[in-house]
């Protein structure tokens, strides 16, 4: 469809982002684990306070095939579009691209006419990304002003170094969603990916390391965790001229270096990874990386320790240590630059804290909910397992939504119990300190929530061309 | 010619949002001004290159069928830009140079047409038989003088008044409106 302005929720600066109206529903990537005859879905959950039907699902979209494995994706277009060098102000925010980790097939999703009851209008089948592209793994997808860039964590079968890699990132047109190709002209000594994204104003890119897929499609390999094989390392790119620029090292023992964060305003050029475990001491970390003299550093800024407990509590794969590592999955930053939120996923906490100063984050909140050990309790729902997982603030930083299924292999190593999924809402003060939403709990068993997606744009979507 | 001008430089997409975004980028006012030069340039040399043609052609075919080549060849770009009116170049980055810029908007306006747009009343310019190099030139100038003009006073005002808040409400669909000027003109210069 022609658009004659721009799509209101396209926005020019973090700031007015911020101020617009809130979201009324979130999409939300949920596993059929353990029913492998049944298709993943993308459920539209009712986030409007006003609504019957607060914190229910409403409607799901069940895929066309199984065994997809959904984790993480994205809008196809976003304020991104407004960026001035390569302007496509008449995009909409209309289609939610949805890769399959597992399958590496992509569904493009329509939330429109009705954002409640979105549909399937093209799913690009594995083999063309993996003839395409010569990846294969699609993961995070980030709305670009000129094309959807989408990583990938492994190379395509039959191509690559033969260990699985090197993953990357390729491109899909915005308006057709055909398949572009690799993006890197490149890629200098990186070879494992996971997460990136971008300063756009300062045309460099960020790119993390997990592993190849046979480092975590059936599990957690724990010969490579404690021979620290897994990736440990930031890359920086030349976002424009898609050459790989420099490599950052944040030590071996930081294995699995994740989510990665930049500041949404787009003069600053500093940002945050989440780093899951440390084999020194189980303890997880988050790094601040910055521009210093024309080069970028990091700095671990944030350490959250293992906390120690009994063997007989603990999953077959930490008894030897006698403790539960805080595992950071996820992080996310919201919109005003200011609250950073860290997801423990082992001991099962949401931490908040105020990275005003992104070299000194304070912790300003904290909850307990799920965990390995504590099993905390939302309400009166008896003891949760899973925790805190993929995070999402909305636009205006006010509501955090979150879920606790990391990767199905993963949730069996640890939680062997069996993973029972749920999705809650905190309400957040605005000087920090957060409260679960007591009415917002949404258990769904088998069915194991993963990223969520708000209606209009969130925290973890958007790139801004101009300075609040 | 000035009013085309005008209008080119009115769209955002063609350089004042760039000039102005880097104006807030480097947080200063200088640097939106000094961008619109090489834009404007960028822009003038991709339009001297039509009325180049012109004045290179002009010696072997008559004024009139220089002016129905031209009208057929902005019909057959518009009606192009009609079906792929959002499609773009892929842009440099967001850190540019002065040569950079000039590049930017002479890809542009290339790929927008124009050049094309304005070349059928550049080739009745000339009361003489053929196109000459004054009238061309001065047509030209007073394209890309009137758009930088209009570029300057629109960046000017966000910058100072509006805010590029303006742009989620004002930014109208220039690529759709421009593929039907060239069908537009084309046609008129046919009659």
């Amino acid at each position: 469809m022609t658009l004659w302005r721009p799509d209101p929720s396209f926005y020019p600066s973090a700031r007015m982002a911020m101020d617009a109206p809130p979201e009324r529903v979130a999409y939300v990537a949920a596993l059929n684990y353990g029913r492998n005859d049944r298709p993943d879905e993308i459920r539209v959950v009712d986030v409007d306070p006003s609504s019957a039907g607060y914190g229910q699902v409403l409607t799901s979209l069940a895929l066309s095939h199984s065994g997809d494995e959904l984790h993480h994706f994205g809008w196809s277009a976003c304020s991104s579009a407004l960026c001035p060098n390569a302007p496509h102000p008449h995009l909409e925010r209309r289609y939610l691209v949805v890769p399959g980790i597992r399958s590496s097939r992509i569904y493009i999703i329509d939330t429109k006419p009705d954002p409640r009851k979105p549909s399937i209008v093209k799913v690009i089948e594995p083999e063309e990304v993996f003839a395409r592209t010569g990846y294969s793994r699609p993961h995070t997808v980030h709305c670009g002003p000129d094309a959807i860039y989408v990583s990938a964590l492994g190379a395509a079968p039959g191509r690559g170094t033969g260990d699985g890699g090197p993953g990357g990132i390729f491109l899909l047109d915005h308006y057709s969603f055909e398949v572009l190709g690799p993006w890197e002209l490149d890629r200098g000594d990186q070879h494992l990916a996971y997460d990136f994204w971008w300063h756009y104003g300062h045309d460099i890119m960020i790119t993390s390391e997990w592993g190849v897929p046979r480092q975590f499609e059936n599990g957690a390999v724990p010969d490579d965790l404690l021979g620290n094989r897994y990736g440990h390392r930031l890359h920086v790119w030349d976002l424009r001229r898609r050459r790989h620029l420099q490599t950052i090292d944040l030590g071996a023992e930081h294995q699995m270096v994740l989510e990665l964060r930049p500041a949404h305003d787009p003069t600053k050029q500093y940002g945050f990874a989440g780093v899951v475990i440390s084999t020194a001491d189980l303890s997880g970390s988050v790094w601040t990386w910055y521009r210093d003299n024309g080069t970028f550093k990091a700095k671990k800024t944030i350490t959250i320790p293992a906390e120690p407990a009994d063997e007989g509590v603990l999953p077959p794969a930490l008894k030897p240590f006698t403790a539960v590592p805080p595992l950071i999955s996820d992080i996310d930053l919201s919109l005003d630059d200011r609250f950073l939120y860290v997801s423990c996923w082992g001991t099962g906490e949401l931490k908040q804290y105020d990275v005003s100063d992104p070299f000194s984050p304070k912790q300003v909140g904290s909850i307990h909910i799920g965990g390995i050990v504590r099993r905390t309790p939302h309400g009166d729902s008896g003891p949760l397992n899973g925790g805190p997982q993929m995070v999402e603030i909305s636009r205006d930083g006010r509501r955090v939504y979150f879920t606790n299924s990391l990767y199905s292999s993963w949730d069996e190593q640890f939680y062997p119990d069996g993973l029972a999924g749920w999705m809650v809402k905190a309400d957040v003060s605005p000087n920090g300190g957060m409260t679960l939403d007591r009415r917002f709990f949404l258990a769904s068993g088998d069915t194991r929530p993963h990223q969520v997606r708000l209606e209009g744009g969130d925290a973890s979507t958007d790139t801004f061309c101009f300075p609040s | 010619m000035a009013a085309f001008g005008a209008f080119h430089g009115l769209n955002p997409g063609m350089g004042w949002l760039f000039a102005l975004a880097l104006g807030f980028q480097r947080r200063s006012e200088r640097a939106i001004a000094l961008a619109l030069i090489p834009i404007s340039a960028g822009h003038a040399v991709s339009v001297a290159l039509v009325a180049g043609a012109i004045l290179a052609l002009g010696t072997r075919v008559s004024p009139r069928g220089l002016q129905i080549a031209s009208a057929c060849a902005l019909l057959v770009f518009g009606a192009y830009k009609l079906r792929a009116f959002s499609r773009h170049p892929r842009w440099v980055g967001m850190q540019v140079n002065v040569l950079d810029l000039a590049w930017w908007s002479f890809l542009m306006a290339t790929a927008h047409g124009a050049g094309l747009m304005i070349a059928p009343m550049l080739t009745t310019l000339s009361d003489a038989p053929h196109p000459a190099a004054i009238p061309l030139t001065l047509a030209v100038a007073v394209h890309t003088t009137s758009m930088l003009a209009v570029m300057a006073l629109v960046a000017w005002i966000v910058y100072k008044k509006l805010g590029v808040a303006v742009l989620r409400t004002s930014w109208v669909n220039f690529d759709l409106i421009w593929a039907v000027a060239l069908l537009i003109v084309g046609t008129v210069a046919l009659l």
